[in-house]
């Protein structure tokens, strides 16, 4: 027996969503048009009025939005409520240092809650589930998403945070957690620590788990099932558009549910724009149909992956979407955190280096490792091996400033980066995650 | 009266060590004392030659990362206990060494001690007032 959350949505007949979503398109575009100074130019500038969108066939007529919109528009310059009905901000890192700054209404946070919600009960979890949420909490979307989410299902919430292995081990146990909701590395770190600690999949009480924020295999999906002997769905959301529960796995684990009355999604060609039919792969757009404080339309994700409408056997009619297959631009998340390599450009500039780096990223027992090579520089280099090795770690702590996460610098001679064809190679992943 | 150290920042792998030396012997430098520091990562490599200016000129056109610095250069007698007598007397006046090596004349009965302190000068004095010979680049070139 298959529990929804909201099943009059989740079920609804396609034709039925269709005009759901129209209705509340021709809304969201006359509030945007109205607040939002910097899409109205856009929107000017492309010809198009609120009167000319009558439904979600038209929405191709509005233009794009992107990364480097939400930076030139920073802090306010995308938001469609005046302030004091705002209750909330969440931030992600941005393109060159400057961060993407989300802004939420009451109502806006309900949504994300719900959209949360809904995955939670799509894998099993009813009000009598303990529901550990390992996740960061703070500007990171993560945690508080999840922690909405289990609240609105009436789970009991174990606000765990990410980290202290030990404490969120201790908690699962004394507490029999039955839901794991962390990034997917953590989720087989906590196994592989469990294992050490005796653990056998039969004395853990999950029985499932809510993993997102950074790419993963379905072979790293097997592992953690057996590990913990649960099973493992993915989730998926960017701040932008909300935050995790934008889209959620179901109990056939074949792709995620898009929570498509609140968030629409076309496919489109990255480089002429142009929307694709279903089940062509391409750069994958959304457009917030109903949040009120942040509403972009048309945001390009710059995630490439494919739509399906084939029936799903949990009988929810939400369109799916596979796990994104890669990017259009640089993006790494290293750890959960988007990492864009022009960030680190900005932060050796900024400190006195020469921008000559190159980011390693590899998976070692199932975690991120993250390295920086950076050529030293003729004013920097000094004879005394401490200084030298005070100035990796004075690096490290800048990059950690600007990203969240603690990177591994090593000074190299000048000219040591390869360079292919001329053009440095400035990231080597070594994670086989597609 | 100091001397000259030729600082080389290098990568810590295989084979850079002899590539510094070959293009140092391609140009008929002689090698008068070297000393390597290294970490997992990088290495550095401390060296005093005959002839320092051509010595950074080729190093440099060969790409590599170099500074000269002054360092004090002390003849200390080649049997046991003279390196502490010398260390003792800085010690005794406050004077850190950040780091030493050592290098033996081919000829004379005598050691040569390479020190690098944060201040020449008073370290000089210090080894000098204690009846220490500090050498300086002529002695280098005539070893």
């Amino acid at each position: 027996m298959e529990n929804y959350f909201q099943k009059e949505i989740e079920t609804m007949a396609p034709e039925d969503m269709k005009k759901l979503q129209s209705e509340k398109l021709v809304k969201q575009v006359k509030h945007v048009y109205e607040n939002v100074a910097y899409y109205r130019e856009l929107m000017d500038k492309k010809g198009v009025l609120p009167e000319d969108i009558h439904g979600i066939e038209d929405l191709h007529k509005l233009p794009f939005l992107s990364k480097a919109d939400l930076r030139d528009a920073y802090p306010y310059g995308l938001l469609a409520k005046p302030l004091e009905d705002c209750v909330r901000i969440q931030s992600t890192s941005g393109t060159t240092g400057r961060r993407v700054v989300a802004f939420y209404t009451q109502k806006d946070i309900d949504l994300w809650e719900d959209c949360c919600a809904r995955a939670i009960t799509a894998v099993g979890g009813t009000k009598k589930d303990v529901c550990q949420v390992a996740y960061g909490y703070g500007l990171f979307t993560g945690g508080p998403g999840l922690n909405g989410g289990s609240h609105k299902v009436g789970c009991l919430t174990l606000p765990l945070s990410s980290g202290n292995t030990d404490r969120q081990v201790q908690f699962m146990m004394d507490l029999s957690a039955t839901i794991l909701c962390c990034t997917p590395s953590y989720a087989a770190y906590l196994g592989e620590s469990l294992k050490e600690m005796g653990y056998t999949p039969d004395t853990i009480p999950l029985k499932a788990g809510i993993f997102g924020a950074e790419p993963w295999t379905e072979e790293m999906r097997q592992g953690i099932e057996k590990t913990l002997g649960i099973k493992a769905y993915d989730i998926y959301g960017l701040t932008e558009t909300t935050g995790p529960g934008v889209a959620f796995e179901c109990s056939e684990q074949t792709g995620m549910h898009i929570n498509e009355d609140h968030f629409y999604a076309e496919i489109i060609d990255p480089d002429t724009g142009e929307v694709l039919p279903e089940g062509s792969k391409g750069e994958l757009v959304f457009t917030s149909l109903d949040k009120e404080a942040f509403p972009l339309l048309r945001y390009r994700t710059r995630d490439i992956c494919v739509l399906s409408r084939k029936k799903c056997s949990c009988g929810r009619t939400l369109v799916k979407m596979a796990k994104p297959m890669g990017r259009t631009d640089d993006m790494l998340i290293i750890r959960g955190v988007n990492v864009f390599p022009s960030q680190i450009e900005t932060v050796l500039l900024k400190e006195g280096y020469e921008p000559n780096y190159q980011i390693v990223v590899d998976r070692v027992k199932n975690n991120d490792t993250f390295d920086v090579h950076v050529e030293m520089t003729t004013e920097k280099f000094t004879d005394k091996v401490s200084d030298i090795m005070a100035m990796e770690k004075s690096l490290a702590g800048a990059i950690k400033t600007m990203l969240g996460i603690n990177p591994t610098v090593h000074l190299i001679p000048p000219k040591s980066i390869v360079r292919s064809e001329g053009k440095a190679v400035r990231v080597i992943d070594k994670r086989k995650l597609i | 009266m100091a001397i000259k150290q030729l600082t080389v920042f290098v990568q810590n792998k295989k084979g850079t060590v002899v590539s510094v030396t070959e293009i140092l012997s391609e140009n008929h430098i002689n090698l008068r004392a070297l000393s390597i520091a290294e970490t997992q990562d990088f290495g550095i490599l401390r060296l005093i030659v005959n002839d320092e200016n051509t010595a950074e000129a080729v190093l440099k056109k060969n790409g590599y990362l170099i500074k000269v610095i002054d360092v004090i250069g002390v003849k200390i007698g080649d049997e046991p206990g003279k390196l502490s007598e010398a260390l003792a007397v800085l010690d005794k006046k406050n004077i850190n060494v950040e780091y030493l090596y050592a290098f033996m004349a081919r000829t004379e009965k005598h050691a040569y001690v390479v020190l690098r302190v944060e201040d020449n000068t008073t370290a000089e004095k210090a080894l000098s007032d204690a009846g220490f010979r500090l050498i300086s680049e002529e002695d280098i070139n005539k070893l």
